[in-house]
């Protein structure tokens, strides 16, 4: 049934978020989610799909609800199925209730509850994962590589944090809607870049990719006018659709430059693309509509000796104005070392080298240029600093490839 | 006699299916797709991108909206397939119909050609 299951899945996010403003209550609202689950798994394949189903299982986990209490009171009996699932006439009436801006909303609420500032950074993505998109525990533990207790407790830990900070159940004005989907954009980005970095190894992790999409398309249905969420969907697809090219056969990281674009997915790619042309119409630009663009430059070229540096160094210049940090200089300094050579690149990075000095990448790139350069002494030096700084095998290996040519030159 | 055959479902739910029920599915199309291609009677198959992607022009206010078009009370009429290097320049086709044509709306989407039939 696996028609059941997919419109199960597409239809949480919706119907937790209504019984979360039923019922006012997490645990209370998933409960009831999951017991509607159980009953449209029974009614469906009799009764075929309702109209709404979305609808039917925020209609049915609230009467389930309600009669679970009333039972834990009164011992009374429970409806049987058939009666709950002839909605045929009841339903029209729910549809009508639970218009677009109801969903929005409470969608929004879902979202916006997993960043909660106090929780750090992974127990948000894991809150989200839980609530959200409904992935057990014991994937999410697994993805993790920690123990199932372990991760339900962080899991319970979470809730029990984001309820005692009070939900926010009345509706947003439009400043703070701004804010919750500015931090919920985020969250989403956080989740995705948790897949990004897997490795290859990982492959339930990897699959953090493919849910943040869901909820970033998830998002953009609810507000098609947000060009941000736009960006930010196209930035995801564009990324995600180089997976398979980023990783050889043994597992290490290809650089853009070396992959092989035809592993490419074009679906993703012509996605990304159409999206980020029409964000960028809106003329309201943003970090994720730019980066989305960045990403949007490299796909247009078939092989890497095609890239546009220029614009793309020009879209960094504008990712500085939007976000300026250091990080994304040193980036521009990568464009830049294409269109106007290493040494105009250095000189853009070395006021950096106080603030980026614990930065693997940092050093990393500047031996590259002063490789480039030939300025071999020094390169080797700050070449030898990223090994001590790299985070993960791969990357090391890839900088003693540098030293390895350097010894070669000699 | 030539035909299209409009393909309609749920786009949230088919986004929500896992990746084996993705592969399955296509699987199980694709025996299909290969009988009537060798019968030389399937012509190009074409997916539309998912309807984020939509932007639609409002012919009597020359209005563009993003996302597809969403009114019951037209009739989809036909289809052109136009190869053009960005959504401006298909804006500017379509307004040139619109010309032509007044009433109704143009919805633009991406498309890519999955198959280009026999």
């Amino acid at each position: 049934m696996a028609w059941i299951d997919g419109a199960l899945i597409s239809a949480r996010p919706q119907a937790v978020a209504a019984l979360l403003r039923y019922f006012r209550d997490l645990d209370l609202a998933e409960e009831a989610y999951q017991d509607a689950c159980l009953r449209a798994l029974k009614a469906w394949p009799k009764n075929g799909p309702p109209r709404d189903p979305a609808a039917w299982l925020i209609m049915v986990g609230r009467n389930a609800a309600i009669d679970v209490t009333r039972r834990r009171a009164k011992q009374t009996e429970l409806p049987n199925e058939d009666q709950i699932s002839d909605l045929s006439d009841v339903e029209a009436d729910v549809v009508q209730k639970l218009d677009e801006s109801d969903y929005r909303d409470d969608v929004l609420r879902l979202l916006f509850i997993c960043c909660h500032p106090d929780l750090p950074q992974i127990q948000q993505i894991a809150l989200a994962l839980r609530i959200v998109s409904g992935l057990s525990v014991k994937q999410i533990a697994r993805a993790f590589l920690v123990g199932e207790s372990a991760m339900e407790q962080r899991i319970t830990r979470a809730k029990g944090k984001v309820s005692g900070a009070g939900v926010p159940f009345e509706a947003p004005d439009a400043v703070e809607r701004a804010e919750r989907l500015a931090a919920v954009a985020a969250m989403i980005y956080l989740v995705f870049n948790e897949g990004y970095s897997a490795g290859a190894d990982n492959e339930e992790r990897m699959a953090f990719c493919d849910e943040a999409i869901r909820l970033a398309r998830l998002l953009l249905r609810m507000y098609p006018a947000e060009p941000e969420i736009t960006g930010l969907l196209a930035l995801m697809l564009l990324q995600h659709s180089r997976a398979a090219a980023r990783y050889g056969k043994s597992g290490e990281a290809v650089l853009l430059e070396d992959q092989d674009r035809s592993l490419w997915k074009k679906a993703p790619m012509q996605e990304g693309l159409a999206l980020i042309e029409k964000a960028m119409r809106s003329r309201r630009s943003g970090p994720y509509q730019i980066q989305a663009a960045i990403a949007g430059v490299h796909a247009h070229a078939n092989v890497a000796s095609e890239t546009d540096w220029v614009e793309i160094e020009t879209l960094y210049q504008a990712l500085e104005r939007h976000t300026p940090s250091p990080v994304v200089t040193l980036n521009r300094s990568v464009a830049l070392s294409k269109t106007q050579g290493a040494e105009a690149a250095l000189n853009l990075i070395d006021p950096l080298a106080d603030r980026l000095d614990g930065y693997f990448y940092f050093h990393g790139v500047r031996g590259s240029y002063l490789k480039e350069l030939g300025r071999t002494k020094e390169a080797r030096e700050a070449f030898s600093r990223a090994i001590a700084l790299a985070n993960t095998p791969a990357e090391a290996a890839h900088i003693r490839q540098h030293l390895d040519s350097l010894s070669a030159q000699k | 006699m030539l035909y299209t055959v409009l393909c309609y479902n749920d786009e949230a739910s088919v986004f929500a299916w896992s990746k084996e029920e993705d592969d399955a599915v296509m699987a199980r199309l694709n025996v299909v797709h290969e009988k009537w291609e060798a019968r030389g009677k399937l012509k190009p198959s074409i997916r539309l991108l998912p309807t984020s992607a939509a932007t639609t022009l409002r012919k009597k206010d020359d209005t563009v909206l993003d996302g597809p078009y969403a009114e019951t009370k037209e009739q989809l009429l036909g289809f052109y397939v136009i190869d053009v290097d960005s959504l401006e320049e298909g804006l500017e086709f379509a307004r040139e119909l619109t010309k032509a044509n007044p009433g109704g709306a143009y919805e633009l989407r991406p498309i890519m050609i999955y198959n280009p039939g026999s």
